[in-house]
């Protein structure tokens, strides 16, 4: 079976479907290198939309889509640059709540997430917010029942196993650990988000 | 802000905001595409000044924008049709019309439709933020929406405008609420009749509608709890499905991506339809051939 199920989604956008995010991000890599002319490639949890094609260039891509097969050994595709660190205080809201749904003290919580090395695989919800991949099923985490009004912009947050920076305020129900200084979002930038997809990040505790 | 090729904003009416091409491009970083709703109407505009399609002009919402023109400066509206006065002097739409230095332009409230457009030559010279002038009302992409007091800079004019007038304020003519669609991605997450059901209802435009997407009320679509998806991208013209059966079609500040069941995709060379169509007009969709 292919890995990659091709869906219509009107004249001009097609939707890939893959096994993961991992997988998706890998395909949206791979479907810049080969030079597709879509204006917008858009990989997301387990999806990569193709969007702006030539509608006379929708039926050869989706047949160029279907002969993709993931790299042998799979995990998500990062640069190959350097891990972005992203300091942070771990002061959040929600912090002895999620180191008792793991179990463990407050320092062992925060030793857990700065031990991690995590890839952003798409960016959604608002500019520059990056699902940040990498944290073992065994630590999924429930989002908020009751979802906030406001969560101040760099809250450091986790939701199920994705971990999540607030670039700006905004409305939010993942469980906040902590908050960064860093510029998550910068117009002035290239790429203008810091945590784009496909780069990986480190984040480490800083005093207050 | 030296020159005298500006424009002073007097008063906005509900919501004017700046508007070009958009940010195409920028989805997988989660920045909406921005743009004028009706496309078609914007070009003409800008076509009837001698700008170039990609210039930034004005998006006037049920009108009321008034602007004052430091300098002489040629300027045409489209789309809905406002009375148009340059000072106490009433004017035509769709043709390019010299507004004398320090004399103010001034929109009515449009009989029919939504929003007009007002493209001055030269184009609008405000900062672009990420390759664009357009003011994006969802995540704040952009210039802020106009506000009175504002002063904006205008660009130099390189073509003369139009000698002849357009035949209409709308190339496309007046919305009829027919909108064709093609087959979404997630019919099978609604069911196999959900296409169907969705061409065979009528609705009619919701209050709450906006640049972010035209909301649809009328008998909710069966099948519509089938819950959400994980998020995945989101087209111009997207039909989505959340739970409560009300069909969305995302229109240009729509998010990049979203978790709720794609219906369909309403057809290209319709959308700018819904820029026009007003709270409590009757809406139909067909099946695009």
């Amino acid at each position: 079976m292919s890995p990659v199920r091709v869906r219509s989604f009107g004249p001009t956008a097609l939707l890939a479907e893959v096994a993961d995010a991992a997988a998706a991000l890998a395909l949206a890599t791979w479907v810049r290198e080969q030079g597709v002319t879509a204006t917008d490639v858009v990989p997301a949890a387990r999806t990569v939309l193709l969007d702006g094609l030539a509608p006379g260039e929708v039926a050869a891509t989706a047949a160029l889509l279907a002969r993709w097969a993931p790299e042998p050994g799979g995990g998500p595709v990062a640069d190959r640059g350097e891990a972005v660190e992203v300091p942070v205080v771990y002061d959040g809201p929600d912090l002895d709540d999620v180191a008792g749904l793991w179990g463990v003290t407050r320092e062992e919580a925060v030793a857990r997430h700065t031990g991690l090395e995590l890839v952003s695989v798409f960016c959604g919800f608002a500019p520059g917010f990056a699902y940040l991949a990498g944290l073992p099923d065994g630590w999924a985490v429930p989002r908020l029942d009751s979802p906030r009004p406001r969560v101040p912009a760099g809250s450091v947050a986790l939701a199920d196993t994705w971990c999540g920076v607030y670039p700006s305020a905004s409305p939010g129900g993942w469980r906040l650990l902590g908050r960064t200084d860093a510029r998550l979002w910068d117009v002035e930038r290239d790429p203008p988000a810091l945590l784009a997809p496909g780069t990986r990040v480190r984040f480490v505790a800083v005093d207050p | 802000m030296t020159g005298a090729r500006r424009l002073e904003v007097l008063a906005t009416g509900p919501l004017s905001t700046v508007q070009d091409a958009g940010r195409a491009g920028l989805a997988h970083l989660g920045v909406p595409r921005a743009g004028p709703l009706d496309r078609p109407a914007a070009d003409l505009a800008n076509r009837l000044v001698g700008n170039d399609p990609a210039a930034a002009l004005l998006e006037v919402t049920l009108g009321g924008l008034e602007v004052r023109l430091v300098a002489a400066t040629w300027v045409a509206v489209t789309g809905a049709p406002v009375p148009v006065a340059v000072g106490d002097r009433p004017v035509g739409l769709a043709r390019a019309e010299l507004v004398p230095a320090g004399a103010v332009l001034r929109l009515g409230v449009p009989a029919t439709g939504v929003r007009s457009y007002v493209a001055l030559a030269g184009g609008l010279d405000v900062e672009p933020v990420l390759g664009s002038r357009a003011t994006d009302t969802l995540a704040g992409v952009g210039p802020p929406v106009l506000s009175p007091g504002q002063v904006l800079s205008l660009g130099t004019p390189t073509r003369p405008p139009a000698a002849a007038e357009a035949p209409a304020a709308s190339p496309t003519g007046a919305p009829t609420g027919v909108l064709r669609v093609h087959p979404g991605p997630r019919l099978e997450r609604l069911g196999p009749g959900a296409l169907g059901e969705l061409c065979a209802t009528a609705y009619v435009v919701g209050a709450e509608s906006n640049r972010v997407g035209l909301r649809l009320e009328g008998a909710p679509l069966a099948r519509a709890d089938a819950g959400e998806l994980p998020s995945e991208g989101m087209v111009l013209g997207a039909v989505q499905v959340p739970p409560s059966g009300l069909p969305v079609v995302f229109l240009a500040d729509h998010p990049p991506t979203g978790g709720y069941p794609v219906v369909a995709v309403v057809e290209p060379r319709d959308l700018w339809q819904c820029a026009q169509l007003r709270p409590g007009d009757p809406v139909r969709f067909s099946r695009a051939r």
